[in-house]
């Protein structure tokens, strides 16, 4: 490693310590008109008599705060629940809103500094170690050493590095009040883009795009020389930064909802809840358009491109939570687990959560028509259960958190509903496949192990036979590690594409099936 | 793995049911043979032995350990439970002697085994050809999972290493070496680097990738003596010329030799009462695989062919993929009534010189005969390339070598077999090329670089704008 490199490892490291360290700086003090500005309107008076108490206190760290806060706001809440008051009960979560607006600290009053000396120089090291790898090299595969690394092969680095990405998701989740300090860094961009502070989605949304951005340099580097890696990573960096990211904070900002066009229910499971077709019918002929779109990509754009191209031009081309794992995820791709077993697992999980985001959804559609005649309310206990497990615990903190334990593809590949239905498509009705060449095949194994859905390639390739897999998201690597030559991604005729009893090219004596 | 249930009464005759097949050796060739025996052989007993390792792995991916891009379980190509499962037994142990007459191995531990059917697929072991020093701590070959065992406890905190033999297992060490970041210097006998294989210019270019490595390729230079130090440890080497090149490590891949000591260096003490095995350099067989001993047979890189099965084959073959037909075509002759000889097909292989991949199909000598023409082009890159070698009356293909562009098995396989007009070959490479979607393609160059020599106009043969869309190559 080049002397540079280190430096750029040594300020990243720097930049994520601070990061981390963050939330537990600055004072907090709650005033009366901070109450009223964060409170709905119907909320305000009781709000500020129970808060009453924390008014003008200084409070040397969130902890203390937010503790203050919950004792008082939960014994309220709890009065009225004893005496069955539950009209009178409030259930919005101020906790986030009111810590944020309570912050006294440095970092409210230089957000740009504290931005800077986190996230922009753990981005500047980060460059610095990505830009100069392999420098000098030539262009060809980059494994060397990855199962010695402790980063890349569960060693303690790997550990430790799940465990902070699985603290970060469950506190982004479920805590999201004690992170506000670095939710202020990113006030001023928010305020920018959409006219809104930040929310901790907006802090996400921006960390998640540095990432892609920052590792996709990396593919860029890694994979040199290699055209559809190239290709590939650039469309994910693109579609994340201005799909995911930049899009719909302006229509924001333009007083629409925001809406990501390139997100697809199941995928976006919220897509049919009466506050996101509400919010679109109510928003012009653009927000007709979101509606009609979305149900056009569901109806025929899966269909047809998979017919075409195969899950790949979604799954890795397009999709945010595929662009994280190609690049963010990219070094932790050998840790899939390649039995028969996990894929056993794999297809009962990922069915499973395509028929729970079916039948939630279906029923949400039928109660959103019948006027909520059906079943009233009892939709909305469905989607916070489907959110909290599938939306956030299975997405967010296992898809994400366990990249380094078992690698970059745990969500795609065991839960995602919207990969199950492209995966329905590709496996019965489509052009496309990895195609086996003849009888090059040495069994090295180097495809299997870097394969990130699992998928044991290697069954397939030395037997002669086409591989022809619901989840198989073409991202290309098996094609591009093979030492032989023997795998390709392509679309063709739908004859001969699956080739169960292959018979395999070389050996005149007999004609054996594998 | 689907199993067939009804073996029992067709294939073999009834007298062949419940046979205890025995089978030495774990590698390709073995465990092919294993597995297709017992897709058409319900009642069979059948026991793969090995002393090596436990379960087959794949042997050409033992570089691949060694650079750290995969662990040993990554090269099983099969779960551990497959064995059960097929009812395939294992046993580890290294065979010591064979009883024909009583149709029983000895174990190096004493214990026996008896057999039905002995399959003889022992492999290859590194050659040595006499150096003084060869048996020095340091100086080793390249081939079983023992000998990378040792080449990682060899190769621990050493600063220099000399490789002797240029060939695939040589720039496959030297490739290993470097990714450790340990400096080689590989000395090849041959003008160029394996030009006994590839022709001039192939060869050539391989030199220079291999000094692009940073590997300090020595041409013409061979072997005189390994010098080691008081504690029989290597600490240099000589060259024929008389250079002295200091170095903690000798790999010697100078070829291999079918592993079959154990078959003829034992003398067993009751000799008169056992048959003994025909064996030349390697076990000899018929074109069904059989040795001079009724049920007794041997495949893979052990087996040596009384006569060549084509012209353009040799009477030992040591590839992957030849392993593999012995295994399918024996296992085919023990399952069926009607055995049928071994007849490969069209020549191919492939391997991987550092980053630049090679793929070879049908007949393409390092020279040819007068009766043969070659077009060959490099891109200016000087990585990729393309020869072909044609009748030059007929204008057929004869064969096919590529070098960093992959190129589709069935399409040559077909092109060559059927002698397809090397023209129309051409003319069609787009549809050949089994390079990865986006890759720039190289077969206008080719096609353009022909035309200027032969002063023809030949065109690329056209896809629609529709196919482009859709990527579709057909």
């Amino acid at each position: 490693m080049k002397t540079i490199q280190k430096i750029g490892l040594v300020i990243f490291a720097f930049g994520l310590l601070l990061f981390t360290l963050l939330p537990f700086f600055g004072s907090y003090q709650l005033e009366k008109e901070t109450v009223e500005v964060n409170v709905k309107e119907i909320h305000t008076e009781e709000m500020v008599e129970v808060l009453s108490p924390m008014f003008g206190k200084t409070y040397s760290s969130n902890f203390a705060f937010i503790s203050d806060f919950k004792s008082y706001f939960n014994a309220y809440n709890d009065g009225l629940k004893a005496n069955q008051e539950w009209d009178k009960v409030i259930w919005d979560n101020y906790a986030f809103a009111l810590t944020k607006a309570s912050s006294t600290g440095p970092v409210s009053e230089n957000p740009f500094l504290f931005l800077g000396i986190t996230v922009l120089i753990g981005v500047f090291g980060a460059l610095l170690y990505i830009l100069p790898l392999y420098r000098g090299q030539t262009e060809g595969i980059k494994n060397d050493g990855i199962f010695f690394s402790s980063m890349n092969s569960r060693g303690l680095l790997g550990m430790i590095t799940g465990a902070w990405l699985i603290l970060f998701y469950i506190v982004l989740y479920w805590f999201p009040e004690y992170i506000t300090n670095l939710v202020l860094m990113v006030d001023p961009i928010s305020m920018a883009l959409s006219g809104n502070p930040a929310s901790q989605w907006f802090l996400y949304g921006f960390i998640y795009t540095l990432a892609i951005i920052v590792m996709g340099i990396r593919m860029f580097r890694k994979y040199r020389g290699n055209a559809y890696q190239t290709i590939r990573t650039t469309s994910v960096m693109f579609f994340q930064l201005a799909f995911a990211f930049l899009l719909p904070e302006i229509l924001v900002l333009m007083n629409m909802p925001w809406h990501d066009f390139k997100n697809i229910w199941p995928l976006d499971y919220s897509f049919f809840y009466e506050y996101r077709i509400d919010g679109m019918i109510s928003s012009g002929a653009l927000g007709m358009f979101m509606l009609i779109w979305g149900i056009i990509l569901i109806v025929v754009g899966v269909p047809l491109f998979t017919y075409f191209y195969g899950k790949r031009w979604y799954c890795s081309w397009v999709c945010g939570c595929g662009g994280l794992a190609e690049t963010l995820g990219d070094p932790y791709r050998q840790l899939s687990d390649k039995t028969v077993k996990a894929w056993k697992i794999e297809r009962y999980l990922i069915h499973g959560v395509l028929g729970f985001a079916v039948i939630s959804t279906a029923l949400t559609i039928i109660n959103y028509f019948t006027g909520f005649a059906l079943l009233g309310q009892a939709t909305d206990q469905l989607h916070s259960i489907y959110g909290f497990a599938i939306g956030s615990a299975f997405a967010g903190v296992i898809g994400t958190g366990f990249y380094p334990l078992m690698g970059n593809r745990v969500w795609c590949r065991f839960g995602c509903p919207l990969a199950a239905y492209l995966g329905l498509v590709q496996r019965f009705k489509s052009r496309f496949r990895i195609t086996t060449n003849g009888g090059q095949c040495i069994s090295c194994g180097n495809c299997s192990t870097y394969c990130e859905m699992g998928i044991d390639v290697r069954w397939y390739a030395q037997r002669g036979q086409n591989i022809v897999r619901s989840s198989c998201v073409g991202c290309g690597v098996c094609s591009a590690v093979c030492p032989r030559g023997v795998l390709k991604l392509e679309n063709g005729d739908e004859d001969g594409r699956i080739n169960e009893m292959p018979i395999i090219i070389g050996n005149k004596s007999i004609t054996v099936k594998a | 793995m689907p199993r067939s249930h009804t073996l029992t009464t067709i294939g073999p005759s009834m007298s062949k049911a419940n046979r205890n097949i025995v089978i030495i050796g774990n590698g390709i060739s073995g465990v092919t043979c294993a597995r297709h025996i017992r897709k058409k052989d319900d009642s069979a007993q059948i026991t793969i032995i090995s002393g090596e390792t436990d379960h087959f792995f794949s042997r050409t991916a033992l570089m691949y350990i060694y650079m750290g891009h995969m662990k040993y379980e990554h090269t099983k190509p099969y779960e551990d439970w497959f064995w059960e499962k097929n009812r395939i037994n294992l046993k580890r142990a290294w065979v010591e002697k064979i009883d024909f007459e009583e149709k029983a191995l000895i174990f190096s531990n004493k214990e026996s085994m008896t057999f039905d059917v002995l399959v003889l697929a022992t492999g290859s072991k590194p050659n040595k050809f006499g150096w003084p020093g060869q048996d020095l701590k340091g100086v080793q070959g390249m081939y079983s999972y023992q000998d990378l065992e040792l080449m990682e406890s060899n190769s621990k905190d050493i600063s220099k290493a000399v490789i002797v033999g240029g060939g695939l297992i040589g720039i496959e060490m030297a490739e290993m070496l470097n990714s450790r970041k340990i400096p080689v210097t590989f000395l090849v006998r041959e003008k160029n680097f394996w030009d006994n294989i590839l022709p001039l210019e192939e060869s050539k270019m391989i030199n220079r990738h291999i000094l692009e490595h940073h590997i300090d390729l020595r041409l013409e230079t061979e072997l005189g003596e390994i010098i080691g130090d008081e504690s029989g440890k290597v600490k240099a080497i000589k060259t024929k010329a008389g250079e002295k090149i200091d170095c903690q490590f000798v790999g010697l891949t100078v070829g291999v030799s079918p592993n079959i000591e154990f078959l003829r260096t034992k003398p067993l003490e009751s000799s008169e009462n056992n048959k003994t095995i025909q064996t030349n350099r390697g076990i000899i067989v018929d074109m069904f695989f059989k040795t001079n001993i009724p049920d007794v047979y041997a495949i893979g890189d052990c087996a040596e062919f009384q006569e060549a099965p084509a012209t353009d084959r040799k009477n030992i073959e040591q590839v992957w993929y030849t392993g593999r037909m012995h295994g399918e075509t024996l296992a085919f002759n023990l399952t069926s009534d009607k055995p049928v000889p071994y007849q490969p097909g069209v020549w191919f292989n492939s391997a991987k010189f550092f980053d630049i991949e090679y793929q070879t199909y049908g007949f393409v000598p390092p020279v040819w005969p007068e009766e043969y023409e070659s077009l060959y082009w490099e891109d200016a890159g000087g990585k990729i390339a393309i020869r072909f070698l044609y009748g030059k009356s007929d204008m057929k293909i004869k064969g096919v070598n590529a070098f960093g562009w992959r190129l589709r098995h069935d399409y040559f396989d077909k092109a060559i077999s059927e002698g397809w007009m090397f023209e129309k070959v051409l003319t069609h490479l787009n549809k050949a090329s089994f390079n990865p979607e986006f890759f720039k393609s190289h077969h206008k160059a080719v096609l353009d670089h022909y035309n200027k020599q032969k002063g023809n106009s030949l065109k690329v043969h056209k896809i629609s704008f529709f196919q482009k869309l859709i990527g579709s190559r057909t």
